[in-house]
C-alpha cells in the first residue's frame, strides 16, 4: 500500500468561520508518521479551532482533511479515535469525583471489562514508565498526575496520531523532561504527534517540524531546530518583539512589604495550608513567587490581599505598620493593591460596566464615593483613563466586563490597579490566557510601576515569565516558600527541583538571606 | 404485637411511593437535572394509573399507564430544559402546578369510580397469615420498588450506561468533549424520573385509597425530593431514609387521628411537627455531609446547570 509514503495526515485549505471571526483562513500543512509536529501561534490565531476540527469536534467550512491518504471526514471524536486519533487536552476532561479506572473506562469506545482494562493500563504504564494509581479519586490527584491520565487514556487506543493541547503549562520542568521522553518513545513507534504550543524552547527541544499560526492564517512551515527561538516569536507575533526595558542602575528603596512567619490553615479538605511563610520586598523589587498549580499560590494571594486575615497582625506588615489583621480594604488604603488569577468573578464582575468595576477597588483610594452616594462620573473618567492608557481594546466606559477578550481585560484589570499607585502590588498570574502583545505590555506595566518605587510580587507557573521579570525569585511547594535567590545567579535545575518538591537545604531567615543577595 | 403488624404494613405502604418517585429523581439528579416537578408527576401518574385501570379493568395496564404519563409529562419538563435550556427550578415548579391542574381536569370525570385492585403475588395464604403478612401481603408495586432500589444502584455503580450517566451529571462539558450526548443521556433520565414518579402517584389512586381525589399526593413529592438529599444521592440510603419518613409520615398520620395515646409524650406533639421532621431531618443530613467536601458529599456537580456547549 501507498499508506507508507503518503503523508499521516495532510491538511489543505482547511478555512472555518465563526460569526465576526475567520478561525482558520486556507491552512494546508501535512504530518508525516512518526513526526513530532508543532503548531504554534498566539492565543487566538486559531490552533485551537485547527485540531478540533482534526479530531471531529467541528467541522471545517471549507478544504479537505487527508488521512493516510485517504479523504477523512470524522463527525465525532468517537470517529476520530476509531481512526487512531487521540487528543490530550489543555484543560482536562476528567471526572473530579470519579477514580482514575472510571475516567479512562469513559473515554473508552470498545466495551472492556473493568478488570481487563486496569490490566491493559497498567501494561501501558509500565512500557511508557508513566506512575498512577488506577484506584485513586481524580480529585486528589496532582496536575501532572491528571494530564497521565490523559495522555494513558490515549495510548490505550494505539494512536497514529496524538493531539497534545499546550500540555505543559502546568508541569514542573522534571515533568516536563518525563514528557518529552514518553512523547519521543511514542515517536520512535512511528505514532505521530500534533504538538500545540507557545513555548519556544520546547518546540525547539522536542519537534521535528513547526507550522506557524497568526490570526488564522499560516506564517511559515520550519525546522524548529533550524530557526532561532527569536526568528519563530517573531513570525508568531508579526512583529519585532518588544523586550522588557528595565532601567539601569536601579536601587533597591526601603522595605515595603514584610511578610514574616505568616501561616494560614488550609480552607476544606484540599485546601492548602501556608506554613511559616517569609519574604521581604523593597520599593522598586519585582519578587517573584513560582511554582506548579495548586501549592497554596491562591491562599497566599488571599492573605496577602486580606480576603482571608491572619491571626497574627504582625505577619504581614506594609511600610512598617501591621496588617494582618486588616480587611482587604483597609489594606487599600495603606497601599496595597491586588490583582488575583481568575479575571471572570473574582478580579472583575463580568456583569458590569468597566466603570462600575473601578468602583470595586478603587473607590476609597480615588475618592468614588461621598455619602454613601457613587459618583459615577468619576469612575467613569477613570475607567476612560485606564482604558486609554493600557490601550484596552473596549467600546468604552460603559463596555460590561465580560465583553472583553481575556488579554484586554487583563490589562484593563492591572491598569485599574496600576494607576492607583499603590505601594505594593500583588498579582498572581498576569499573563494567564493572554496573548503576547497584551502579555508585553502587562510586564512593561508591571516594570515601570517598579521603576516609580513600588514593590510588587508576582505569583506565576510561567517560570520564564519569572525569569525574564523579576529581580528575586522564590518557589511555594505545599505551602511553604523557598528562600528567596537572585533572578540575576538563579539555577533553573534547582529551582525545577524545588517545584517538584525538593528541598535542597532548610529555609534560613529571609532577612539574612536578602542581606546577603542585595550585598552583590 | 398486632398494632405493631399494622404499624409496619402502614409504613412500608406510605414509603412506598416516595421511594419509587425518590429513585427516579434520584437518577435524574445523577444526570446532572434538577426536576421540581415530582409532585405533578406523581398526580398525572395517579389519574392517569387510575383512569387506564378504569377504562381496561386491568391494574397492570394500569401501572404501565402512569409510567407513560409520567414519563410524557417529565419528557415535556425535558424539551423546556434540556431542548430550549430554560431555568430548572422555575420549570419544575411549573410542572408541578400543570400535573396539579391537569390531573384534576382529566379527573373529574373520575370522582367516586372505584378501580379492581391487584391480586396477591405470594399465596393467598401467606399473604393472610396474620404474622407472614408482613413479608408477604403487599402490593405488587411495593415489590417492584424494592427491586427498583437494586436494580438502580447496581445500575449506577456497575453498568457502564450508569458511568456515563454519572459523567454526563459530573461534568456535562468533559462528556460531551469525549463524544457522550449529554441531552440525550439528560432526557432518557428524566423520562425514566418521570415514570418513576408517574408509579409512585398511581400508588395513591390504585392501592392506597383506592379512589380518585385532588391532590391526594398531598405534597408527598417535596418528601420525595428531599428524600434525594436526605440519601446523599446513594440508592440504599434512599431505602433507608425512605422507611425513616415512612415512620414519620405514620406519625403524623396518628397524631392527626389522636392515636399517639401509646406514647405518653407524643401526645402533646401537634401533627405538623411529624409533617416537617422529614424536611428538618433533610437540612440536618445535608449540614451534616457537607460539612465533608463535595465529592465525600456524592453530589452530581452539574445539578441543575444548563448544558451549553461553546459550539
Amino acid at each position: 500500500m501507498e499508506s507508507s509514503i503518503a503523508p499521516r495526515l495532510q491538511l489543505t485549505g482547511i478555512t472555518k468561520r465563526f460569526p465576526g471571526v475567520l478561525a482558520n483562513d486556507n491552512v494546508s500543512f501535512s504530518v508525516r508518521p512518526g513526526e513530532i509536529h508543532a503548531l504554534l501561534g498566539e492565543n487566538g490565531a486559531g490552533k485551537s479551532t485547527l485540531v478540533k476540527m482534526i479530531y471531529g469536534i467541528m467541522q471545517p467550512d471549507a478544504g479537505e482533511i487527508r488521512w493516510n491518504g485517504q479523504p477523512l471526514s470524522v463527525s465525532n471524536p468517537k470517529a476520530a479515535r476509531k481512526l487512531g486519533i487521540g487528543m490530550v487536552f489543555q484543560h482536562f476532561s476528567l471526572f473530579e469525583a470519579m477514580t482514575v479506572l472510571e475516567n479512562i473506562a469513559l473515554g473508552m469506545d470498545a466495551k472492556i471489562h473493568a478488570r481487563d482494562l486496569e490490566a491493559r493500563i497498567r501494561e501501558v504504564m509500565e512500557q511508557y514508565g508513566l506512575k498512577l494509581d488506577p484506584h485513586r479519586t481524580v480529585s486528589t490527584l496532582s496536575v501532572g498526575e491528571r494530564q497521565r491520565i490523559e495522555i494513558v487514556r490515549a495510548l490505550l487506543l494505539n494512536p497514529k496520531l496524538l493531539i497534545m493541547d499546550e500540555p505543559t503549562s502546568v508541569l514542573t520542568p522534571q515533568e516536563v523532561e518525563q514528557l518529552f521522553v514518553v512523547l519521543r518513545q511514542l515517536a520512535a513507534e512511528g505514532c505521530s504527534i500534533l504538538y500545540i504550543s507557545h513555548k519556544l524552547h520546547e518546540i525547539k527541544a522536542l519537534c521535528d517540524t513547526a507550522t506557524i499560526l497568526r490570526g488564522g492564517k499560516l506564517v511559515d512551515t520550519c525546522d524548529p531546530k533550524v530557526e532561532t527561538s527569536r526568528s519563530m516569536a517573531e513570525k508568531m507575533i508579526g512583529a519585532g518583539l518588544k523586550e522588557i526595558t528595565k532601567p539601569a542602575g536601579r536601587s533597591l528603596g526601603q522595605e515595603k512589604l514584610v511578610v514574616n512567619r505568616l501561616s494560614i490553615p488550609g480552607a476544606g479538605p484540599f485546601g492548602i495550608a501556608l506554613k511559616d511563610i517569609n519574604f521581604t520586598v523593597r520599593g522598586g523589587e519585582i519578587f517573584g513567587i513560582a511554582g506548579v498549580a495548586g501549592n497554596g499560590q491562591n491562599a497566599l494571594l488571599l492573605a496577602l490581599s486580606g480576603e482571608v486575615l491572619s491571626g497574627d497582625a504582625e505577619a504581614i506588615s506594609i511600610d512598617g505598620a501591621p496588617v494582618g489583621q486588616l480587611q482587604a480594604k483597609s489594606r487599600r488604603l495603606k497601599g496595597l493593591a491586588s490583582v488575583p488569577e481568575e479575571r471572570n468573578g473574582h478580579a472583575a464582575v463580568p456583569e458590569f460596566s468597566l466603570a462600575d468595576n473601578t468602583i470595586l477597588t478603587a473607590r476609597d483610594r480615588l475618592g468614588m464615593v461621598s455619602a454613601g452616594l457613587i459618583k459615577a462620573g468619576a469612575a467613569k473618567t477613570y475607567a476612560g483613563e485606564v482604558i486609554t492608557a493600557f490601550a484596552v481594546k473596549a467600546l468604552g466606559p460603559g463596555a460590561t466586563a465580560g465583553s472583553l477578550s481575556g488579554g484586554n481585560l487583563q490589562k484593563y484589570i492591572m491598569g485599574r490597579e496600576i494607576l492607583q499607585k499603590p505601594a505594593v502590588l500583588v498579582v498572581s498570574q498576569p499573563t494567564w490566557g493572554v496573548d503576547a502583545g497584551a502579555a508585553a505590555a502587562i510586564h512593561q506595566a508591571i516594570v515601570d510601576l517598579a521603576a516609580a518605587g513600588s514593590a510588587v510580587v508576582v505569583i506565576s507557573q510561567d517560570l520564564d515569565e519569572l525569569l525574564s521579570l523579576c529581580d528575586t525569585l522564590a518557589v511555594i511547594n505545599e505551602g511553604r516558600l523557598s528562600r528567596p535567590m537572585q533572578v540575576a545567579g538563579a539555577d533553573i535545575e534547582e529551582i525545577g527541583l524545588l517545584m517538584g518538591g525538593i528541598h535542597g537545604e532548610a529555609p534560613t531567615t529571609p532577612t539574612a538571606e536578602l542581606e546577603l543577595a542585595h550585598a552583590h | 404485637m398486632d398494632f405493631l403488624i399494622a404499624a409496619i404494613i402502614t409504613i412500608v405502604g406510605i414509603s412506598t411511593p416516595i421511594l419509587l418517585a425518590g429513585l427516579g429523581e434520584l437518577v435524574v439528579e445523577k444526570s446532572g437535572v434538577l426536576n421540581l416537578g415530582v409532585e405533578g408527576m406523581m398526580l398525572v401518574g395517579a389519574i392517569a394509573g387510575f383512569a387506564a385501570t378504569v377504562l381496561t379493568g386491568n391494574p397492570w395496564l394500569g401501572v404501565i399507564g402512569a409510567a407513560v404519563a409520567g414519563a410524557l409529562a417529565a419528557s415535556l419538563f425535558g424539551f423546556f430544559v434540556l431542548t430550549l435550556n430554560s431555568n430548572q427550578v422555575a420549570t419544575g415548579l411549573a410542572l408541578t402546578i400543570f400535573g396539579t391542574g391537569l390531573s384534576s381536569l382529566i379527573g373529574l370525570s373520575f370522582v367516586g369510580r372505584i378501580v379492581p385492585q391487584f391480586g396477591s403475588v405470594f399465596p393467598p395464604e401467606l399473604a393472610r397469615d396474620p404474622l407472614l403478612k408482613v413479608l408477604f401481603g403487599y402490593s405488587p408495586v411495593v415489590y417492584f420498588a424494592l427491586i427498583m432500589v437494586f436494580a438502580v444502584g447496581w445500575f449506577l455503580k456497575s453498568t457502564r450506561a450508569g458511568l456515563i450517566l454519572r459523567a454526563v451529571g459530573e461534568n456535562d462539558l468533559s462528556a460531551h468533549s469525549i463524544g457522550y450526548s449529554v441531552i440525550g443521556v439528560r432526557y432518557a433520565a428524566v423520562a425514566f424520573g418521570g415514570a418513576m414518579a408517574g408509579i409512585g402517584g398511581a400508588y395513591f389512586s390504585m392501592v392506597i385509597t383506592p379512589m380518585w381525589a385532588e391532590r391526594m399526593t398531598a405534597g408527598r413529592g417535596w418528601i420525595a425530593l428531599a428524600l434525594v438529599l436526605f440519601a446523599g444521592w446513594r440508592a440504599g440510603r434512599l431505602l433507608v431514609g425512605a422507611i425513616f419518613f415512612g415512620v414519620l409520615m405514620w406519625m403524623e398520620l396518628n397524631a392527626k387521628a389522636g392515636g399517639l395515646s401509646f406514647l405518653s409524650f407524643a401526645q402533646y406533639i401537634p401533627s405538623q411537627f411529624w409533617a416537617a421532621m422529614p424536611y428538618l431531618m433533610t437540612v440536618v443530613v445535608l449540614t451534616l455531609i457537607s460539612m465533608r467536601d463535595r465529592v465525600g458529599l456524592n453530589a452530581p456537580a452539574c445539578l441543575g446547570k444548563p448544558f451549553l456547549p461553546a459550539t
